[in-house]
């Protein structure tokens, strides 16, 4: 509670406290009217000064001036009637309760949303001669060594260039497990360095480093106007000059025939209460702000409210297949021989010791499987044949690994593989020794999160890849996708993507690694980057950045936003049909001033408590 | 040229009027309030000095609102 607030629940405090004691008073004519005036000026003499502050400003339809002529005219009525001030008094306490308790809500969520994105490092330690100095880290140039204590954030981007250690990434991934880093490791700022002492070398600026980017991204992003914001501004600017004009019609025609004035002043009152938007204005954009925030928190940033509002209405999912739904890492899945000089193990021996030189991702695997491949045979006469595979003499032996084409080239009878993967064949001196398959592993989520999808509303999913059909048909069988394209090239994906956009009639998201699919990613409604961490194009291109690469995160961010969206439609429902309600009751004498005032800060209290509930992240079950 | 300064108001409605008056300041190409970070980002018309601008922009939010701040 800041001190306007405290000074402002004092006073409206005081002036319940007094309302209440006055009524155990007896009073009666001017002294009564007094009496009553000191709670009345006590809680509302600020809005009256506003008031009268916008009438000096030609501001007719203000919230306080509308405030002041509701209560003067309900006291004006209580002089002409009976002398119960309470009415009065209580909608001009309650509009002050309404105020205090939406300043202090927002302010609350405001707090505890900068809470769940504290990744803004305060500080930087530059080692001078006379040991540590801690400075800003706005100041702090490109190479600088800085030094990270245990239990410190990293403040900016760099490389380790000495030390060892295990950082906290989840204020910016969610993923709760650390990850270990050593010399030479880039690391991102926002991490929090749990146990050794780090010296990075700065590759970055403070303001391009990534949790200044993130920050950033995620303050602005409500700032991106949703269309319900946009339907809620708009609507209130028709609504409260509509039932201000209402009011006045309201006060003024039927009495001309009735002559009953007293009563539809009475009810042009009621009318003037209802007719602050707040509820609305305040609820949608702080249903969106905690929306974002509580999906920031979980490592899935939310570029706008507009695109909060668009995953939400999402029919349809297409994904890319490698780096996406699988590791987009090759492993050796299994290594079969088929001729019995050559055991699987020498046979993985020789096909790592072929690739030694190669940076193919396949060379890679086969590298990974066969750790010892530095020992002391030699390994002399590398040539790449292109589309076939590599050629080298190990040990004075010529040993072939390649595809079925290379194996008949060299004489070899290749056998064919029941293992769905790529399968590399080894001949050694022209006669065939047996091959290795070797598979993209898919991510261990990627199943619960189609699964998850499919239950949370999503229609139809998709997977684009451009590897061959045996390899897609077994991956989206596996993981229940029913559609999927292969064999497609980077081109393909566009017009495949666009094909796949024309045919649905909901809003179509893209799920990517963000790195070669940018053209799709911006042709999507929604582009969701995934994995991308550290990756500045991806964060660029994409409407959703989801900051680690888990799959799950893709249907988690599809369940926050349709709360979001849930809770957004249930206010305008909510606050609208209560207001709209409350109206008709009161122009037919149904409704008195206490409904009004339900109407009024009841309404609004329920619908600011409803939006906050967007801030606890749904569980993925 | 764009900046973005930090600034006060009580309630969501009186956030929007602001957004307006900062729009209609003249030296102010685009402006947009954020009520719920409480930041004012103000893209300038070329050649202007944002100060001078900001002190206007200023003035004429305290005339809708009158609780309002801007911190310059």
């Amino acid at each position: 509670m800041n001190d306007k607030q405290k000074k402002n629940l004092a006073r409206i405090i005081i002036a319940a406290a007094l309302l209440i004691a006055l009524n155990f008073v007896e009073t009666a004519g001017v002294t009564r009217f007094i009496f009553y005036l000191v709670p009345y000026l006590i809680v509302g003499y600020d809005i009256l000064l506003k008031a009268f502050h916008g009438l000096k400003n030609l501001r007719a339809l203000d919230e306080s001036l509308l405030m002041t002529i509701a209560t003067v005219g309900a006291f004006a009525l209580a002089i002409h009637d009976d002398g119960d001030y309470n009415e009065a008094i209580a909608v001009m306490l309650f509009y002050q309760i309404g105020e205090w308790f939406q300043s202090y809500a927002v302010g609350r969520s405001r707090k505890n949303i900068s809470e769940l994105m504290d990744i803004r490092p305060d500080f930087a330690n530059i080692e001078t001669d006379d040991g540590l100095e801690q400075v800003d880290p706005d100041e702090v140039e490109v190479g600088t060594i800085i030094v990270v204590q245990p239990g410190e954030k990293i403040p900016i981007d760099g490389v380790i260039v000495d030390g060892n250690s295990t950082l906290n990434t989840v204020a910016l991934t969610g993923e709760s497990l650390p990850r270990e880093v050593s010399t030479g490791d880039e690391v991102i700022s926002g991490c929090i360095n749990l146990n050794g002492v780090l010296k990075i070398r700065t590759t970055k600026e403070f303001d391009e480093s990534t949790a200044s980017k993130i920050l950033e991204l995620v303050e602005d992003a409500s700032s991106r106007k949703s269309k319900s914001e946009n339907f809620i501004t708009k609507f209130a600017r028709i609504y409260t000059p509509a039932v201000v004009i209402c009011a006045a019609l309201l006060a003024i025609v039927p009495p001309i025939f009735t002559g009953d004035w007293g009563t539809w002043i009475y009810r042009a009152l009621i009318f003037l209460v209802i007719s602050c938007p707040c509820a609305l204005v305040i609820s949608i954009p702080l249903s969106f702000f905690a929306g974002i925030g509580g999906a920031s928190r979980d490592g899935i940033l939310i570029k706008g409210s507009n695109f909060l509002e668009t995953l939400a209405e999402v029919k349809t999912v297409v994904m890319d297949k490698t780096g996406t739904l699988t590791q987009g890492s090759f492993d050796v899945d299994a290594v079969h021989s088929k001729n019995l000089n050559f055991d699987a193990e020498k046979l993985l021996h020789l096909a790592a010791h072929v690739e030694r030189y190669s940076t193919h991702p396949i060379a890679n695997s086969l590298r990974k499987a066969y750790p010892h491949e530095h020992d002391d045979c030699t390994v002399d006469n590398v040539e790449e044949i292109a589309g076939r595979g590599i050629r080298a003499t190990i040990n004075g032996q010529v040993v072939c690994v390649g595809n079925e084409k290379f194996m008949t080239d060299v004489g070899a009878q290749a056998v064919h593989c029941h293992k769905v993967g790529t399968v590399i064949h080894v001949a050694v001196d022209g006669q065939y020794a047996g091959h290795v398959v070797i598979s993209d592993a898919i991510k261990p989520h990627a199943k619960e999160s189609v699964t998850d999808m499919k239950n949370s509303g999503v229609e139809k999913i998709f997977m684009l890849t451009g590897d061959s059909e045996k390899i897609a048909s077994k991956v989206a069988a596996e993981l229940g996708i029913e559609n999927y394209r292969s064999e497609l090239l980077p081109a393909d994906k566009v017009t495949e993507f666009e094909k796949i956009l024309s045919a649905s009639n909901g809003k179509v998201a893209f799920v990517g690694d963000g790195i070669n699919d940018a053209p799709v990613l911006s042709r999507a409604d929604v582009g969701i980057a995934m994995g991308a961490l550290g990756s500045d194009a991806a964060i660029e291109a994409a409407d959703v950045v989801l900051m680690d690469d888990d799959p799950l995160k893709i249907s988690r961010a599809i369940k926050i936003s349709r709360k979001c969206l849930a809770i957004v439609k249930q206010n305008i429902v909510f606050a609208i049909g209560v207001k709209f309600a409350c109206l008709i009751l009161g122009a037919i004498g149904i409704a008195n001033m206490w409904a009004a005032i339900f109407a009024d800060v009841g309404v609004m209290i329920l619908a600011v408590l409803n939006s906050i509930r967007t801030l606890v992240v749904p569980k993925t079950n | 040229m764009k900046k973005t300064y930090k600034i006060d108001v009580d309630c969501a409605n009186c956030a929007s009027l602001m957004e307006d008056e900062a729009k209609k300041t003249s030296g102010v190409k685009d402006a947009v309030v954020n009520f719920m970070t409480l930041k004012m980002k103000v893209e300038f018309d070329d050649g202007v000095e944002p100060r001078e601008v900001m002190e206007r922009v200023r003035e004429n939010c305290k005339r809708v609102e009158k609780d309002c701040e801007i911190f310059l």
